[in-house]
């Protein structure tokens, strides 16, 4: 018998819409979230928690990502419209801004992601591109649009310490992209899943990726030498339906959103042979909640705590 | 053909529709928990209007009722629907109308799988990949005009 999550809370966050995706702030105090209803949602803690602020009007279609710059006073998001957002934060208050739109996708954007650095900006399309775009005092411009998936890109991720990129697409791949001479370029190509790879993070030291999919299964995958990449661990018999989304977190644990309703988390066992990289499931809410679960979020100061958000609208805090 | 457009599949072959549905007495005991049965699932789509001809989709035999499976204690759905041509371009479009019409049926707990009867169509994969995938689905129900064609097919035919 697995360990259970405890519930912390659970709230409506997008009220008879699907809450997409949620975030927390680099200090862990705010959660974004967004959805169906192309709003954006702020969380903030009091007693419980509680929403600070409603970002409307910034998107014509559903917001399918956010994403805090890592310095939190910026909120990037990215729409079904064809548009990405740049909010600002205004000081000391839960008032947000909108900043710029950044425009040039052909139709939905799927995700954006900040570098570590604060100074990239990268999204990614229907239109099976990826853009990557430079942030200079609030002005962005387009550096380079990398055309090396045959399909939709679903998610893009940085590396936590290195300027490397990578993406999953519909066409089941990943890619990974690093720059070269001002401009970027994909450098490996990674294939093992048997269907859309639908979300993928990288560990606090970005030796290793997990990677999710249509497949039902996640992948581990870790750096070599030469920059190449390959899949050491295949997570598969636990989930049930399409795995949305996959949260690294600092300790060898990983959580997965999976479209059977279920919240996952998974432990990283210290292995026999050290060439050898084994996870086991070490707790599950087989009904995290009513409908499918589309993201898990790590709060990246409190340790254990976890936000999960689904297809009825809900957020849940565990 | 009149007006010039050419359609895909010019001279279906038609079916007879399935006789309506005879209710028992323990169905109509309002006491009695009935789950949701196959033929429950089948009657919410088989008068879903083809795209192409003045006909439903059980007369065009794209759907039948044992290709309908219901699960209510799993709270699972699957339909599979057989295109009248292996090269029917209509097939995503069919899907999609089937899909949106248990949607807006079913209580939300139900997962629904909508799929191509195997080995009837030349894009089978293709067509399953993309019914699968929610976000596509959901960006499609987004754009207007396609909304307006699928609420077409399901809507009520006018003879």
């Amino acid at each position: 018998m697995k360990a259970a999550l405890t519930l912390v809370q659970r709230f409506g966050a997008h009220p008879d819409s699907r809450c997409w995706f949620v975030t927390w702030s680099p200090n862990g105090t705010l959660l974004a979230s967004c959805g169906g209803d192309r709003a954006i949602r702020i969380w903030g803690r009091e007693d419980s928690w509680v929403c600070k602020t409603v970002l409307q009007d910034g998107h014509q279609r559903t917001v399918r990502k956010v994403a805090w710059s890592p310095c939190g006073n910026y909120l990037a998001s990215a729409s079904f419209d064809a548009t990405t957002c740049i909010w600002k934060k205004k000081d000391d208050d839960f008032e947000f801004q909108s900043l710029t739109v950044l425009e040039g996708h052909e139709n939905e954007v799927k995700c954006v992601a900040w570098a570590p650095s604060g100074n990239l900006l990268a999204t990614c399309s229907r239109d099976k591109s990826v853009w990557v775009w430079e942030d200079e005092e609030e002005e962005y411009e387009c550096v380079t649009v990398v055309n090396s998936h045959t399909q939709d890109v679903k998610h893009i991720a940085w590396h936590p310490n290195q300027e490397l990129l990578a993406s999953a697409s519909y066409d089941n791949n990943i890619c990974i992209y690093k720059e070269e001479d001002d401009d970027w370029e994909c450098r490996a190509t990674l294939q093992g899943h048997t269907s859309t790879v639908w979300s993928l993070c990288f560990d606090a030291a970005g030796q290793r990726m997990a990677s999710c999919s249509d497949d039902r299964t996640v992948k581990i995958w870790k750096e070599f030498p030469s920059e190449s990449w390959k899949c050491v661990c295949t997570l598969s018999g636990y989930h049930g339906r399409t795995v949305y989304d996959v949260a690294c977190r600092l300790t060898g644990f990983l959580a997965t959103a999976c479209g059977d309703d279920a919240v996952r988390v998974f432990k990283e066992e210290v292995p026999a042979n050290p060439d050898e990289l084994v996870f086991s499931l070490a707790a599950q809410e087989t009904r995290a909640h009513s409908q499918d679960v589309n993201c898990v979020s790590w709060n990246p100061k409190e340790a254990g705590l976890l936000a999960s958000c689904s297809d009825n609208g809900e957020i849940a805090i565990w | 053909m009149s007006g010039g457009v050419q359609l895909e599949n010019a001279n279906p072959v038609i079916f007879q529709r399935s006789v309506e549905r005879l209710l028992t007495a323990s169905e109509e005991d309002e006491d009695v928990h009935d789950p949701i049965d196959d033929r429950e699932i089948f009657d919410l789509i088989r008068s879903i209007n083809d795209p192409e001809h003045p006909l439903s989709l059980e007369e065009l035999n794209v759907l039948e009722q044992v290709r309908v499976k219901v699960n209510d204690a799993e709270s699972t759905v699957s339909v599979e629907f057989t295109p009248t041509i292996p090269h029917c371009s209509m097939a995503t479009l069919i899907g999609l109308s089937i899909k949106v019409k248990l949607l807006r049926s079913l209580p939300d707990r139900f997962k629904i799988d909508v799929r191509i009867t195997p080995g009837t169509h030349a894009s089978e994969d293709a067509v399953n990949k993309q019914l699968a995938d929610k976000e596509r689905v959901a960006a499609a129900l987004e754009n207007s005009s396609l909304l307006e064609v699928v609420n077409q097919c399901l809507s009520t035919r006018r003879i």
